[in-house]
């Protein structure tokens, strides 16, 4: 930044006083009159150094009798110039005192007028951050608007889908198939991927455990009955509430957006008829065949691992499993699954319908989303845990 | 303003500095060419009218020049400088020198109108906030808004509140050529018409360099002092209102001719 110092080729007249940390005003007295000299570039990049030559000139002399102001060497002004001279005409002209302007380019004269008439109105009071117990309270409050949200966009969703039962002939049945092929079919690649991989953890800390007490064998009960009844489909729920709950939500907020459900609506179509329905019915039908799918990649990830590490050969692997699960097992993974997928689907697609106007409000939502559901869904796993248990299942 | 050597040709003939230069310019996507081999020369404190065909590549001619979309060959220069010359330091000093406004505002969601102003002067320039706060409200009142909207989130304004906050964020650092992208689409008559005075007010007040992409045909007619029209990629024409008025291209003489222009014509007088 140029000009920290007064050029040496300027000596100060009689009466002047250089203002020590500037070259851009400079200050002459005469009679208690003042004369305030402009000089240089009274722009953008000087701008904090000129701020600070106003605070000082107003500060040495708070009260002059009168004061001219020779703009005449300020070479080039913009904006932020022009409103700091208007700051310093402003601390003398607001107490009375009589200001004049000479030498002034036209060219600066209207920005200077315009500065001039800038900063009359009031200012509002700046957006003030929650206190903590402030903010305590509204999660409090919204806590309980999100669960009666939640009940009131399951009702939505469920009057939707009786209105479709009644007339099966609205149902998107093509929309349901696009949605059915993005978050059942291209899933499957990364869904078997997972859980092969926790099927081979899984066997392999068994075999590493039960061998202590000679007990390797067990491993297979203990595999088949975890991926069958509780592992396959948590891990494809989470899964799935990571991966397609949060583009419902994304694909549902930026349509809200850009207005896309009200153009539906002025239209005559229900949103969550044309929308919603057809993705909860994708995830419905989606989730227990992935749940299948990954509960036979995760045994077969364990029959390889007991296979090499534990030296349980295929046959008696699966001799084994035969024995140590029945129907029942399996029944309890599957009839779980569309269960949650409804949840997970319900969740994403509510909060998709709550994004507000901000690419921030997007963003939140969508971490609401995938959170919810996932919470959602490992509750459910335990409420259905204690009913099969009561039932004997 | 210092004089710096161009490589391309000197000054134009009647004498004024091109503050923009475009050469020789290639743009495409795939197999479609969009500009073609297009020349165009912006001066100093005018307000240049861009029309042309939608879709006909007004907005990537924009976006060319602002380095947003690659071209294939030719030569910007902006301030006497070849954009292609710049390391990153250069390129955004070139960049603070100059202002955008997007046609949908592209305000930054997260932030107050005040934020938003704040943000190029925090990122770019050593202020106290006392005078960023007054820069802020200052701006606010020279595009015509209340203080009272600085406040305000942008999903809270109006379409016209939207267009001059995001007017006043190109404003913020003071730019020497501001960039408008259909500043009055989506706006009434009414309002169109105090945007366009807002524009030239501003463009005498802080001496700027217009480049106004638009279509309506008032703007043209009240505040451009050149225009310049594109089709098939290139500039067909480009002077004053009564110079488009005399063009023999049927496309402009159908834009400068039908219904809706000699609305605007006979409404003159």
């Amino acid at each position: 930044m140029s000009g920290q110092d007064p050029p040496a080729d300027r000596q100060p007249g009689p009466g002047e006083v250089a203002l020590p940390h500037t070259s851009l005003i400079s200050v002459h007295t005469q009679d208690d009159r003042l004369t305030v000299a402009g000089r240089g570039e009274w722009t953008s990049e000087h701008a904090d150094e000129l701020e600070h030559a106003v605070g000082e000139a107003v500060a040495a002399y708070p009260s002059p009798k009168g004061v001219d102001f020779d703009l005449a060497g300020v070479e080039r002004m913009d904006t932020f110039g022009a409103l700091l001279f208007e700051r310093l005409r402003r601390a003398w002209d607001g107490q009375g005192i009589a200001t004049a302007i000479q030498g002034l380019s036209p060219r600066y004269k209207i920005l200077l007028d315009e500065m001039a008439r800038a900063g009359r109105d009031p200012r509002p009071a700046a957006r003030r951050q929650e206190a903590i117990v402030e903010r305590l309270g509204h999660s409090v409050v919204d806590t309980g608007i999100d669960a009666l949200a939640l009940l009131n966009f399951i009702g939505a969703t469920i009057a939707a889908m009786m209105r479709v039962v009644m007339r099966p002939r609205t149902f998107r049945f093509t929309a349901m198939v696009n949605q059915l092929d993005r978050v059942g079919f291209r899933a499957v690649p990364i869904i078997i991927l997972i859980t092969f991989l926790i099927g081979c953890i899984l066997a392999q800390q068994g075999i590493f455990n039960f061998r202590r007490f000679g007990a390797e064998i067990y491993v297979v009960d203990m595999v088949g009955v975890l991926v069958l009844r509780e592992l396959g489909v948590l891990i494809v729920a989470i899964m799935i509430a990571g991966r397609s709950g949060s583009a419902y939500t994304a694909e549902l907020g930026s349509m809200r957006m850009r207005e896309e459900m009200d153009a539906l609506r002025v239209m005559g179509f229900d949103p969550i008829e044309v929308l919603v329905v057809p993705r909860i019915m994708a995830l419905v039908i989606a989730l227990p065949m992935l749940t299948f799918i990954g509960s036979m990649a995760a045994i077969f990830g364990a029959g390889l691992v007991s296979w090499g590490y534990g030296g349980i050969t295929p046959e008696i692997f699966m001799q084994r499993l035969k024995s140590a699960i029945d129907l029942d097992q399996f029944n309890v993974g599957m009839i779980k699954a569309p269960f949650m997928a409804a949840t997970i689907g319900i969740v994403a697609c509510l909060e998709g319908m709550r994004v507000g106007g901000s690419a921030e409000s997007l963003g939140a939502h969508t971490t609401e989303s995938v959170v919810k559901a996932i919470f959602l869904v490992i509750v459910m796993d335990g409420v259905f845990a204690m009913f099969f248990a009561a039932i004997n299942m | 303003m210092d004089a710096r050597t161009s490589p391309a040709d000197a000054p134009a003939a009647n004498g004024k500095e091109a503050i923009i230069k475009v050469r020789d310019i290639v743009v495409g996507f795939g197999d479609r060419i969009v500009l073609n081999h297009l020349d165009l020369d912006v001066y100093r404190g005018e307000i240049l009218g861009f029309v042309g065909t939608s879709g006909g590549g007004k907005s990537v001619l924009t976006r060319t020049i602002l380095g947003l979309v690659p071209k294939r060959s030719g030569l910007v220069e902006v301030f006497g400088e070849n954009l292609d010359d710049l390391n990153e330091t250069q390129r955004s000093a070139v960049e603070r020198r100059w202002g955008v406004l997007f046609q949908q505002g592209a305000l930054f969601s997260s932030l107050t109108v005040k934020q938003n102003i704040q943000f190029p002067l925090r990122e770019n320039l050593k202020l106290s906030q006392g005078l960023m706060d007054d820069i802020a409200f200052a701006k606010i009142e020279m595009v015509g808004l209340k203080p009272d909207v600085a406040e305000k989130l942008p999903s809270e304004l109006s379409g016209g509140m939207i267009k001059r906050a995001a007017l006043a964020r190109s404003l913020a650092l003071d730019p020497e050529i501001l960039f408008l992208d259909e500043p009055t689409s989506g706006l009434d008559p009414i309002g169109a018409g105090e945007f366009d005075e807002l524009i030239r007010t501003l463009q005498q007040t802080l001496g700027l360099t217009v480049f106004m992409v638009t279509h309506d045909l008032d703007s043209l007619h009240t505040v451009c002092d050149r225009i310049a029209a594109l089709a098939e990629g290139k500039v067909i024409a480009q002077g004053t209102i009564e110079t488009m008025m005399q063009a023999t291209h049927p496309w402009l003489r159908a834009y400068f001719h039908g219904a809706r222009a000699r609305a605007v014509m006979q409404g003159r007088g």
